[in-house]
């Protein structure tokens, strides 16, 4: 019993409580990611202007290669910076 | 027998050089709306952003003209409408997307809904996708947070 007790301490008590990240295009019924709405990708982005993972994002499958096309896309139409510092 | 051309939906997307005046830039969105129409294509909704800054330069500039236009044309057209394009020294950039049913419904609505705005001309209200992205936002910097 002493066993479980330890475990207890050494996990991050944080870890329990934090929200489960779910597919914000799924929840919210966005069908189509728009290359053109470059504010709206900038929330994958971090501020050097890498694309964030999905691990971070939340996203599923699905939507994280079309949010990916988008950015590639974007960047294309110089809408979003390849690489850059400070970008929000 | 007649063969139909089964049309597909394209949005292209153009660059001018920030050198062009007004009426360059008008003549220059022309001829390429006349050229989907003229090649047996449908030309939409055509949306001149105007001037805008560059996320990077492009041949030195850090401004461009930048122009928008959906349309209908057969799968042969893009690669007439390339030559074009390539022929063309204002368009420092191009790009043709190919529009699936849901991104037509998206730009349909988009659409109808800066046209609202005008309508209204005195509150200056979002688009209706920005404004459930703006939602997302702070759903996201939470995350950030935990």
């Amino acid at each position: 019993m002493a066993r479980q007790n330890d475990i207890k301490y050494l996990a991050n008590t944080r870890i329990q409580n934090r929200e489960k990240k779910y597919c914000r295009f799924k929840k919210m019924g966005i069908k189509y990611v728009d290359y053109k709405d470059a504010e709206f990708l900038k929330k994958f982005l971090n501020e050097q202007g890498k694309m964030l993972p999905r691990r971070i994002s939340g996203n599923s499958l699905k939507f994280q290669r079309k949010v990916a096309h988008a950015i590639k896309k974007a960047r294309q139409m110089a809408l979003l910076p390849y690489v850059t510092d400070l970008l929000k | 027998m007649t063969t139909e051309v089964k049309l597909q939906h394209y949005e292209l997307m153009l660059i001018f050089t920030p050198i062009l005046s007004e009426d360059e830039y008008k003549a220059a969105q022309q001829k390429y709306i006349d050229l989907v129409t003229n090649s047996g294509g449908i030309a939409g909704n055509a949306n001149p952003w105007g001037m805008k800054s560059l996320a990077y330069p492009i041949q030195k500039k850090t401004t461009g003209l930048y122009f928008v236009l959906e349309f209908q044309a057969g799968t042969d057209f893009n690669t007439k409408l390339e030559v074009q394009i390539n022929r063309d020294e204002t368009v420092m950039r191009h790009m043709v997307t190919k529009l699936d049913k849901y991104a037509v419904i998206y730009n349909n609505r988009h659409r109808g809904a800066k046209a609202e705005n005008k309508a209204d001309a005195t509150n200056e209200l979002e688009p209706q996708p920005i404004e459930t992205t703006n939602d997302l936002l702070e759903n996201n910097s939470n995350e950030d947070n935990g």
